[in-house]
């Protein structure tokens, strides 16, 4: 199925993602190659089949830890990659106009 | 005798432990060799984005002192590794191979990294890649391309391209990298090394830049089957922070190694050895599963129906989860941020920026697969694929103890040839990328070099979940009968 450039534009703003008009144009080719190919899966009756939710062997539990207070990254390590930053917080541009 | 430091790079990971232990040679000039090396080669290869001289250094003269005292804490001890990129150093910038990362300084050190260094490998640097993972040829990282040691004009493969190159080209004597879709394996079929993806849940994620979580995984790439188990064995186990890591104890995987492979049922998928294989990669392939035969092993046909859906279920699956992984890069916490007035633009610019290609391409994709009115078309009915991919594995160990087959469909590529039709990139991992989806434990094994090109061919061999230990018997088992390769010539147009 080929995907159309007001598409390409919808899924990019879904993903905060700015595109140039060349990247909407490379994009909506190659994204229409690509689902072209994963149409195949279409040929197989899946019905009855239970979709694989989780990567676990049989017999494979998540180990879950005890809800307990444990030791965490100083405010300081946390912030030290911050490009903006304000005392202990990350500073952003301005959300409300 | 003198000794030249090529006869140390040339060493295997055990060798030079060994060394260490006899106290024949320091970890300090063993990792002095591997600087000179990587300072003489790295040039052409490109297989570093970062060298820590200092603190490999530091780390060597610490393993000298436990050397001394008869204080050793495995059997690599003060032997020279790298990590790939895509693995959380403290203190040692990490950056996934992209842009949007440059600079960033983690706070932490990856639990498999804590773990190689609790047995005191020497981390040497960070290995190139490409950018978080997705692709197949090296050619996406962010910062430069990494060429094949086999001929410079050729892809190492990816993801794990550096991790592949710096063991073949004797850099360093083994390396840690990740394998969603086939991401060890290709690069070490490539490059002619042991690659390793351990079953899912064996090595902790933790500190791994997340790519596709459900795929994938930590493992080793190293010069000899032995030296692969050796590292596997100190990285492997739970860690409390990756809650799908595994609480199964380790196998003691040399405790089998050397068991041979009499009365081994080798499955042979035949979908796997059908058209579109390389004439010269079956070749080879088909000597290694002779091999097999001869040595005492029972060949079996097997089926696994459904792996020619592998490549469409895979490119819905883990773009979709990479598109939720990748939403942390917002320029907000930590890496690039772009200048803008408001937030959203902040994020969108920052994202357009510090992105590359392939990230924005996945993450087209899998944000269109998970979006409203899709979910159902795509995204759930691969996840139905995916169990049924697992079950025709599943079946097939009832007849087999370990699945046989090529790694890829060709030798390494040129560079620049697929970087313009992703989906021809995608195809490189068709025989790779069914053993991530049915989260199973596969090893790339080096058997010959190529009668035309004269470039490595490896073998694979899948197994059954935390069966490493058959994986890496069955392997060891055909590298005994295997002559060894020989040292790649770092040239361009390869060895003719």
């Amino acid at each position: 199925m080929a995907l159309s450039l007001e598409e390409v534009r919808r899924i990019a703003a879904l993903a905060r993602l700015r595109l140039s008009p060349e990247e909407e144009r490379t994009f909506a080719e190659q994204l229409s190659a690509i689902l072209a190919h994963v149409e195949q899966l279409r040929e197989l009756d899946v019905s009855a089949v239970e979709p694989m939710t989780h990567a676990l062997a049989a017999g494979e539990a998540p180990v879950l830890r005890a809800d307990e207070r444990q030791p965490s990254l100083r405010p300081d390590e946390a912030l030290a990659n911050a490009p903006a930053r304000e005392g202990t917080f990350f500073e952003v541009p301005r959300i409300i106009e | 005798m003198t000794r030249t430091p090529s006869d140390l790079t040339a060493l295997s990971l055990r060798e030079a432990g060994a060394g260490i232990a006899s106290r024949a040679v320091s970890s300090r000039e063993l990792v002095e060799a591997s600087l000179a090396r990587i300072a003489a080669t790295d040039g052409k290869l490109g297989a570093f984005l970062a060298v820590a001289a200092d603190r490999a250094r530091a780390a060597a003269t610490a393993a000298d002192a436990r050397a001394a005292k008869g204080d050793r804490r495995s059997e690599f001890d003060g032997v020279p590794v790298a990590v790939k990129d895509l693995f959380a150093t403290k203190g040692l910038v990490t950056t996934a191979g992209s842009r949007i990362l440059e600079g960033f300084v983690p706070p932490y050190d990856a639990a498999a990294v804590e773990r190689l260094e609790a047995a005191g490998a020497v981390i040497v640097g960070k290995l190139n890649m490409d950018e978080f993972a997705m692709g197949s040829s090296n050619e996406n990282s962010g910062y430069k391309p990494c060429a094949n040691p086999w001929d410079l004009a050729r892809t190492p493969g990816g993801s794990s391209g550096g991790s592949a190159a710096s063991v073949a080209a004797r850099q360093v004597h083994g390396s840690l990298g990740t394998d969603t879709g086939g991401s060890i394996r290709l690069p070490a079929s490539f490059c002619g090394v042991v690659g390793v993806k351990p079953t899912y849940g064996r090595v902790s994620r933790w500190g791994v830049v997340a790519f596709a979580s459900s795929l994938d995984q930590v493992g080793p790439l190293a010069r000899t089957v032995e030296d692969a188990a050796l590292l596997l064995g100190r990285i492997a186990g739970h860690d409390p922070r990756d809650l799908t890591s595994s609480t199964r104890p380790v196998e003691d995987y040399l405790a089998s190694l050397e068991a041979g492979a009499r009365g081994l049922r080798v499955g042979i998928p035949r979908e796997w050895l059908r058209g579109g294989l390389d004439a010269g990669v079956e070749k080879i392939v088909r000597g290694a599963l002779a091999a097999y035969e001869r040595l005492g092993a029972k060949l079996v046909e097997i089926s696994l129906p459904h792996s020619k859906y592998g490549i469409a279920a895979y490119y819905l699956i883990a773009p979709a989860e990479a598109s939720s992984n990748l939403a942390r890069y917002d320029g907000v916490r930590f890496g690039l941020r772009a200048d803008a007035k408001g937030l959203r633009e902040m994020y969108a610019e920052t994202r357009e920026k510090g992105f590359g290609a392939e990230p924005k391409r996945r993450i087209m994709l899998g944000t269109y697969a998970l979006s409203s009115g899709y979910y159902d078309a795509y995204y759930l009915r691969a996840q139905k694929v995916r169990t049924l991919i697992r079950r025709d594995f599943d079946e097939a160990f009832r007849s087999c103890d370990v699945v046989a087959g090529p790694v890829a469909p060709t030798v390494a590529f040129q560079l620049g040839e697929r970087t313009q039709d992703p989906l021809q990139m995608y195809l490189a991992d068709v025989f790779t990328i069914t053993c991530n989806l049915a989260a199973l434990p596969g090893l790339s094994l080096p058997c010959g070099l190529h009668p035309e090109s004269g470039m490595p061919v490896g073998l694979q061999l899948v197994g059954r979940p935390f069966d490493e230990a058959t994986l890496l018997r069955a392997a060891r088992a055909l590298e005994r009968e295997t002559p060894p390769l020989p040292a790649p010539p770092l040239r361009a147009g390869g060895a003719r």
